[in-house]
């Protein structure tokens, strides 16, 4: 039980950071970016490219595609998200859509379409800590986890561009008359995002195989994530992440590993029906009743 | 019968499509791609329907034309005749829609896109998961009834239920109903101001929608004579959306041009599985860019005067999408 718990944890870090970056990119640019899982997916395949083709060293490779999904983030506002940021809501989602098209279907021509095996980051046996095994990777995911969400948490309360974000995501209209770029702001927060999917990309890559539809999952259980902090509250967005992640598991272990994606459907539906706000959201921005 | 423009230009359309099997040669390959194609229109048309009428978006509606699929399957299976099996399909889809339909009640926007992401997601694993009923991973046979056990015959009928699907959910649109549900789009407020009962109104749009999405679904499964859990991913579901994207939101027409098209792209792009992806993604972002009321408007543009123009606007206006919107500001 306690194991199934921990493990839980663990996955529910990666999908906490997938929700992190969905629900950034949503508060400053009111897109739901259903192309998110799918940035994560090619970085993580250019990361292995760098890791098994070019032979560099894992962190370094981790870096460089860290580098690359900022840059695919910084691309795909500058040339279609920009765009379509006065477009109706419908047509920026089916803009995302199409990216999850173009990305997928690139990922596939390039690397192909057989599942490879992902390296971890810190190979070895698993460790006895408290009566619950965990492997050191699991370790790595969620120390990485903790400090990415710090210096988040910092980058968005004290410095410059995270207040200018904060702003941003309350009053488009209003931060542009205070002097704020608001371009430049919705292109961070999407760079930030693709980081986000990416670093999640590459954790879950060596616990799944590396393939084309691997962060499909991820992203689904990421929106769920999402949903259930409100999807407009940073924090619930972890939090939802890691409830998410622990039901998961338990669902797997108790029901059926097939189903987990089920009940999680179910939990999300139901999650909208008692509380549509989320569990920290207590805002009316989340969902307008009428 | 009067017969106008319009009218004259659908006949030809229905007459070329009569004579299709013989164009081609009754060639199998060109015969699937015809009724690929149907499929996707019904499934688009039913899609068009709830999102571009109704402004309620649905990114699974792949799991509707899983279940229209699996019905025909089973009942089949059964011995129930097609004419029972067939409508059944449509029938169990619109159950299906009822578990979104009253969390969509609640929802607006990308709250519902994700809860739709979810069911569609869910059908799947639900059919992969319960074997007794449908066996599985392997899935099931679908047999065709004795009449359209020929390719031809079948491929008649299939034209018959798509001529069909598409006069009713005209006729839907221009209906009561049909400006209810884009009163609804345009603004809840309005049309709850108005007396048009929202919830009951969402609830319907989305069964109707499901009802022929699902029996497009028992058609394809026919045709092919197989179900499986493989058959419609969600990547279909997002298909169906650029279909009516590419085509035109809010038009009949539309959604049949985007399935051409749709179906049409991998025929030429099918030696690479990826590049038919890649092409349809950038088809769907440029004509946003530039035509975002959809191919359909090239048409309008050319084909109407004064007063049908200004009837159509009022009928098929650039969806605004208001109900899409995250919140209203009212």
């Amino acid at each position: 039980m306690m194991q199934v718990i921990v493990s839980g944890l663990i996955v529910g870090c990666v999908y906490g950071l997938a929700a992190l970056g969905l629900v950034l990119i949503y508060k400053t640019t009111d897109v739901i970016n259903f192309a998110h899982g799918e940035i994560g997916m090619v970085s993580t395949y250019v990361s292995f490219f760098l890791l098994s083709a070019a032979g560099l060293h894992y962190g370094l490779s981790f870096f460089l595609a860290l580098i690359f999904s900022a840059l695919l983030g910084m691309l795909i506002y500058l040339v279609v998200m920009k765009r379509v940021q006065q477009a109706p809501h419908l047509h920026q989602m089916v803009v995302t859509l199409a990216l999850f098209l173009i990305l997928n279907g690139a990922a596939g021509f390039i690397w192909g379409h057989h599942p490879t095996d992902y390296p971890e980051a810190i190979k070895g046996a698993p460790l006895k800590i408290g009566g619950v095994y965990v492997t050191p990777h699991e370790i790595f995911v969620a120390c990485l986890t903790l400090i990415l969400m710090g210096a988040f948490f910092v980058l968005f309360r004290y410095t410059r561009i995270g207040l200018a974000m904060q702003a941003a995501s309350q009053d488009g209209t209003a931060a542009r008359l205070m002097g704020i770029k608001v371009t430049q702001v919705n292109m961070m927060s999407w760079m930030i995002g693709a980081v986000l999917g990416a670093v999640a990309g590459v954790l879950t890559a060596p616990l799944v195989l590396l393939s084309l539809n691997m962060m499909m999952t991820i992203l689904i259980m990421a929106f769920a994530a999402a949903v259930l902090g409100g999807f407009v509250s940073l924090v619930g967005a972890v939090v939802g992440g890691l409830i998410i992640g622990v039901f998961e598991n338990l669902i797997s272990f108790y029901i059926a590993p097939e189903l987990k994606l089920v009940y999680t459907f179910a939990l999300i539906v139901l999650m909208l029906y008692i509380r549509p706000q989320g569990i920290l959201g207590g805002g009316k921005k989340a969902v307008k009743k009428v | 019968m009067k017969l106008d423009g319009k009218k004259l230009g659908t006949l030809l359309i229905i007459a070329v499509c009569a004579a299709y099997p013989y164009l081609t040669g009754q060639s199998g390959y060109y015969m699937t791609l015809f009724v690929t194609t149907c499929v996707f229109a019904m499934a688009a048309m039913a899609l068009n329907l709830l999102t571009g009428y109704g402004g309620q978006i649905s990114v699974g509606h792949a799991g509707f034309l899983m279940a229209g699929g699996y019905t025909v399957g089973l009942l089949g299976k059964a011995g129930f005749p097609l004419w029972i099996a067939l409508p059944a399909a449509g029938v169990v889809a619109a159950l299906f829609s009822l578990i979104i339909g009253l969390a969509a009640v609640r929802l607006t926007g990308h709250f519902l896109a994700v809860t739709t992401l979810g069911f569609g997601l869910s059908v799947p694993l639900i059919a992969l998961k319960w074997e007794s009923l449908t066996n599985g991973y392997s899935g099931i046979a679908v047999l065709r009834p004795d009449m359209l056990s020929s390719d031809l015959n079948m491929f008649y009928f299939v034209l018959l239920v798509t001529i069909l699907t598409a006069w009713i959910l005209s006729n839907i649109v221009k209906s009561g109903m049909g400006r209810a549900f884009v009163a609804i789009r345009e603004s809840e407020v309005a049309a709850q101001a108005s007396g048009i009962p929202v919830a009951f109104y969402k609830t319907v749009m989305f069964a109707i929608s499901a009802f022929f999405t699902g029996i497009a679904g028992g058609i394809n499964a026919l045709w092919i004579g197989f179900i499986s859990p493989s058959d419609y991913s969600i990547v279909h579901s997002l298909f169906l959306l650029a279909i009516i994207v590419v085509g035109g939101l809010a038009s009949i027409p539309g959604a049949i041009i985007g399935a051409v098209i749709y179906s049409v792209i991998p025929h030429f792009t099918d030696s690479f599985i990826g590049i038919t992806n890649m092409v349809i993604g950038v088809a769907v972002i440029l004509i946003i860019f530039y035509r975002s009321e959809g191919l359909v408007s090239i048409f309008r543009g050319v084909r109407l005067g004064g007063a049908k123009t200004a009837r159509l606007e009022a009928e098929g206006t650039p969806p605004k999408l208001g109900g899409v919107g995250k919140h209203d500001q009212v």
